[in-house]
């Protein structure tokens, strides 16, 4: 565990999450998680060795459905909630790659 | 036929019962609750959208059913509001929040799916705190909701729209979902009936997941029957949630119509857990009703016994590292691509990813995708993400532990009644008021929150907790229909003009 009053890296942390924050944000924020961060580190009072996990409530394994073939989701419906299309059949996204941009 | 008053008031039993013998129409209560929402929605603000011409179309049909003899259900024609986090194809689908403004769902949740099937009118969208994080809707990107029985006070989140139209009389019954509390606490500040189902008996496909391995949908209600008759319409398996448990029809409705021969509970032992009423800082009220209640329920015959759930002090931690760590993983989704909100001031595909996400979030699901995002990073991962797993581990073997000696647990739902607009700034209070409701979806069990006594200092409803084992949903369902039947306090109706 951190150790008490470590500061957390908001900026770091922002930008794993692909957050862009606004700047008066952050002070707050910083202050905040680490006063919640402070609170869940009781976690580190309690001795879980060799205690399983538990990821889900229930515990099922391996749930697959019959292999069918089904009817697919129509793609105009799927599209119809992209903020932007090419030729109404291709998601358009800003450039990816640095450089010059294509036309 | 019924006055509009009268229709509104009805229980989800008392209308199908009127529709079944023609004592009123679909078309007339549905009416009857598009008129009282034009005349309280703008104190209460519970819903996001009111689908009111297509609400009239749905209910015209149904009415044509039943006049040819074959309605689709008993609760065909029953308007019924959604949580706006609950798919309906051709419906706005928002989370209450600005990244999904616009977002039309593609396709039906299992849950509206067979509403549809029972021919239930689908009368419109509940607010709700953003994505469900939040216990006062006060973290709705769009409105405040307003709790009916006073309107400075919160109705309770995240499910705080739907608890509050059920108890403004603008709809029968409700759905919300539950992760961390969100339909039993809004439930019982608005003096409403709340059902988390366990885990995996409600499908959630075409909910928009907030934490996956906690979320639960559930109904909101006027009564213990009516929320049993909701969940037999909408449990069952769905090979499309892979967490959806196997499982035959429950007719939890049909057992407790045959319970109510002899609504008693002799022989029942409820287990009382002393972690939950030794909590400091517990309202007086509370812990008054709370005694108040097992006094009740000893004169129905039950016999009490104090358990212990060692590992209380821990579960707010544990909730709070689990579902921060799942959220900040499903809304990694909202990213400006292929639908929701997209910056119009980015340059490249990373400023389009972080502009989006920063602008289109609110405050309280920023805060909690960057703490889920922290507590996940390399190197804190085996000490926060792994630890609270293990811990969630001892937590339910403390439920385990406690069902040995009893049939159920009877807990308060919150520690005092519902709170006044900016009453809870800090974020870590606002959390700790989710106290008692946590731990159980830490375990996947089932509670119901059922109201119990009205508050004479502050005039507001205060609820009792029942939780059960998983699928013993037929245990608190019985329970809290003798409770219901045997409680002092007979009406719960909001004293909204």
């Amino acid at each position: 565990m951190a150790e008490q009053g470590t500061k957390i890296d908001v900026a770091q942390v922002a930008s794993l999450a692909r957050l862009s924050l606004p700047q008066d944000m952050i002070p707050r924020l910083q202050s905040e998680m680490e006063q919640i961060v402070g609170y869940v580190e009781m976690l580190a009072e309690l001795d879980v060795s060799g205690i399983e996990p538990t990821a889900h409530a229930v515990a099922r394994t391996n749930v697959l459905r019959d292999d069918v073939p089904s009817e697919p989701f129509p793609r105009e419906e799927m599209l119809a909630n992209a903020p932007d299309l090419i030729e109404g059949e291709l998601v358009k996204v800003p450039q990816v790659l640095p450089g010059e941009g294509i036309a | 036929m019924m006055t509009n008053s009268e229709l509104i008031r009805l229980s989800l039993r008392d209308a199908a019962a009127a529709l079944a013998d023609g004592r009123t129409t679909s078309a007339a209560l549905t009416s009857a609750f598009l008129e009282r929402i034009q005349a309280v929605e703008p104190k209460v603000r519970a819903l996001l959208a009111v689908n009111a011409e297509s609400a009239l179309a749905q209910a015209a049909a149904s009415d044509a059913r039943r006049a040819a003899g074959a309605p689709l259900s008993p609760f065909d024609g029953m308007p019924i509001t959604l949580k706006d986090n609950i798919c309906t194809k051709g419906e706005q689908c928002s989370c209450a929040s600005k990244i999904l403004k616009g977002f039309i769902s593609p396709y039906d949740s299992f849950v509206t799916g067979k509403l549809k099937a029972a021919g239930c009118v689908l009368l419109g969208r509940a607010n709700m705190d953003e994505f469900a994080m939040g216990s006062s809707c006060e973290n709705s990107a769009y409105q405040r909701t307003a709790n009916p029985w006073d309107l400075d006070c919160v109705p309770g989140g995240s499910s705080g729209g739907s608890a509050a139209s059920v108890a403004a009389l603008e709809t029968v019954a409700a759905l919300g979902s539950d992760t961390g509390g969100s339909i039993r606490q809004p439930a019982a500040f608005c003096g409403v009936v709340g059902l988390k189902p366990t885990y995996g008996r409600v499908s959630r496909n075409g909910l928009v997941a907030f934490a996956s391995s906690l979320d639960q949908i559930g109904p909101l209600s006027r009564t213990v029957w009516d929320a049993a008759a909701i969940l037999d319409l909408i449990a069952a398996h769905d090979e499309k949630d892979s967490t959806s448990l196997p499982q035959e029809p429950a007719n939890f409705a049909a057992d407790l119509e045959a319970f109510e021969q002899n609504p008693r509970l002799d022989g029942v032992k409820i287990g009382l857990p002393k972690e939950y009423y030794e909590l400091e800082g517990m309202d007086p009220a509370v812990k008054q009703i709370m005694n108040d209640a097992i006094e009740v329920f000893r004169s129905l015959g039950a016999s009490f016994v104090d358990v212990s759930l060692p590992h209380t002090k821990y579960s707010m931690a544990c909730y709070y590292i689990i579902a921060t760590a799942e959220a900040s993983a499903n809304l990694a989704r909202f990213d400006g691509i292929r639908y929701g909100y997209r910056s119009p001031n980015a340059t490249d595909i990373n400023s389009t990813y972080e502009k989006s996400r920063g602008e289109g979030f609110g405050n309280e699901v920023l805060r909690r995708i960057m703490l889920g995002t922290y507590v996940l990073s390399s190197g804190y991962y085996d000490a926060y993400y792994l630890r609270a797993q293990k811990v969630r581990t001892l937590l339910r073997r403390d439920f385990q532990e406690a069902y040995k000696l009893c049939d159920f647990l009877l807990t308060p739902v919150t520690p005092a009644p519902a709170f006044h607009f900016g009453a809870k700034t800090d974020p870590l209070q606002m959390y700790l008021s989710d106290v008692f409701t946590t731990a159980l979806n830490l375990s996947g069990d089932c509670g119901l929150s059922v109201p119990a006594a009205i508050d004479a200092a502050s005039g507001l409803p205060v609820g009792i907790q029942l939780i059960a084992p998983a699928m013993e949903e037929k245990r608190i369902f019985r329970a809290g229909r003798a409770f219901e039947l045997a409680r002092a306090q007979k009406d719960f109706t909001a004293p909204l003009s």
